[in-house]
């Protein structure tokens, strides 16, 4: 702040409360050829209705003057007064400065302890399980749903069934790091008909019967050729990747005829987003501990 | 109502029996605030000088933008972030001036029924925020907010898009010249959805958001 705008701000500052000196020494004053207490004034309303011309209550004035008296004791403590920051020293950062300090001094040891620990083992505590579920509410909940079963689209995290792998390590990496699912766009490379052919396999595969067994059977080629390199020959995918298991019936996008021909054709962008720069690790590690506890506990 | 008037009003009479003169008085009292609250905000850096790395709205962006107050976004998310360590959790570091300097006018609001959106850039994916606005209870069943499927078939023309950044520039947003002949080619024929996402996945990402 330059020495004009505080210069600016103590004058108005200053200047605004000795105006309201003024106004209420000026408005408490009698003035001369005025009523005096226990005359009326003069006025009269309606025929009869006269005023008094008492004073406010004392206690009432002083009420005034104590704001005035507040004024100054407030500007003294707290910044107001241009670039003066007041005796306290208080500003809204250092407020929440120390907010995090008493937070970190008291949580913190709790945060710490689970961090020592691996995840199998934080995922059998029953508090530390119950705080995880809080901050996958507050994190995680918005795509994985508040009871972690996701949508479409979104991963259910409470099924066996991982993407990335269900490991530890590889549960908080997810979560570290974040992923990026690429199937690409097949319809351009493949075709209509070759890709109704290979959509009627991938149905074959999670043990239904395909609308067509002749495309079926052709889609076979098909897939061996381009979706083998990431699904698997078999189809049973690829954690590295994240590539998913074809063959276990749980679909991300949906797993009928129509859904799937729509992936192949226009591919699907699964992306989740990196949360360890956000959250820390020790929050991570609690939440790969809740994640865990879904499909490793009971 | 008889009156009775007296030769010469005096003090506070005086203001009492004159509305012109009273108006005046309690506009210079009411200015008070403002005169020292207010008006050194345009003179103190902290307000005025964007953060290191702040640029402004794309085209796109820009667009998504409009759409986000036409669609009254504002009313329900708010986009600041306040210095509470309960705040500070859940949304990431706490806003400050100078992320705003080229918001006109800025997204603040005062209301939050949902949540806050000022750090809600690269938290989601892409595909949530259109999965999401098309109808939210897709992903979040507990969800109240309405959904926005019109976003998918609106098309931009882009016509105004330049004018807007003009205007932009002369409130001090520092766009080039190339940026405002370029803006329509940039948003037209696009679908009004991506230019919202595009404008979301920005909010808040010139600070790091770490808390």
């Amino acid at each position: 702040m330059s020495l004009s705008v505080s210069l600016f701000i103590i004058l108005i500052v200053v200047g605004n409360t000795l105006a309201m000196w003024w106004l209420i020494r000026w408005t408490a004053k009698p003035k001369p050829g005025e009523a005096t207490q226990g005359e009326v004034t003069g006025h009269v309303w309606d025929g009869d209705l006269a005023e008094y011309n008492n004073p406010m209550p004392r206690w009432w004035l002083w009420m005034f003057y104590l704001t005035i008296v507040f004024t100054g004791v407030y500007m003294a403590l707290y910044p107001g007064l241009g670039s003066f920051s007041g005796v306290l020293g208080w500003t809204e950062e250092g407020q929440w400065a120390d907010e995090m300090k008493q937070a970190e001094a008291q949580y913190g040891p709790i945060f710490k302890k689970y961090a020592s620990m691996d995840i199998p083992a934080v995922a059998q505590d029953p508090k530390a399980v119950k705080m995880g579920q809080r901050l996958f509410a507050t994190y995680c909940a918005s795509c994985h749903g508040s009871d972690a079963h996701g949508a479409v689209g979104f991963p259910n995290l409470a099924d066996k069934d991982w993407l990335w792998g269900g490991e530890p390590a590889q549960i908080e990496q997810t979560i570290t790091a974040g992923r990026m699912g690429v199937m690409p766009a097949w319809g351009p490379i493949l075709g209509a008909e070759k890709v109704d052919q290979v959509a009627n396999y991938v149905v074959t595969l999670s043990g239904r019967k395909a609308d067509d067994a002749a495309k079926a059977e052709a889609g076979a080629a098909v897939f061996a050729q381009n979706c083998a390199a990431c699904h698997g020959a078999e189809g049973k995918g690829n954690p590295m990747l994240g590539a998913p298991n074809l063959t276990d019936n749980v679909w991300l996008y949906g797993g009928s005829l129509k859904t799937i021909v729509k992936t192949v054709t226009d591919g699907r962008q699964g992306r989740m987003p990196a949360h360890g720069e956000f959250l820390g690790g020790d929050k991570v590690h609690l939440l790969a501990a809740y994640v865990y506890s879904l499909s490793n506990t009971k | 109502m008889a009156h009775d008037t007296q030769a010469a009003p005096i003090g506070h009479e005086k203001v009492e029996r004159n509305v012109g003169l009273m108006a005046v008085l309690i506009v210079i009292v009411v200015a008070f605030g403002g005169l020292a609250e207010i008006v050194p905000l345009f003179f103190i850096k902290d307000t005025t000088e964007p953060v290191a790395g702040l640029k402004p709205l794309t085209a796109l962006q820009l667009e998504g933008r409009d759409i986000y107050i036409r669609e009254g976004c504002y009313l329900c998310h708010s986009q600041m972030v306040r210095p509470f360590r309960a705040e500070t959790e859940r949304y990431g570091h706490y806003s400050v001036a100078g992320e705003f300097v080229y918001d006109h006018p800025f997204q603040w609001g005062s209301k939050r029924t949902g949540p806050d959106l000022a750090r809600v850039g690269g938290r989601y994916s892409d595909d949530w925020h259109r999965v999401h606005l098309n109808n939210p209870r897709d992903v979040v069943p507990e969800s109240n907010m309405p959904g926005f499927p019109w976003l998918f078939e609106n098309k931009l023309d882009g016509e105004l898009t330049g004018k807007k950044m003009a205007t932009l520039r002369t409130l001090g947003v520092p766009y080039t010249d190339a940026d405002i002949q370029g803006a329509k080619a940039a948003v037209q024929g696009k679908p009004e959805i991506e230019a919202l996402v595009a404008y979301l996945q920005n909010l808040g990402t010139v600070i790091s958001n770490k808390r």
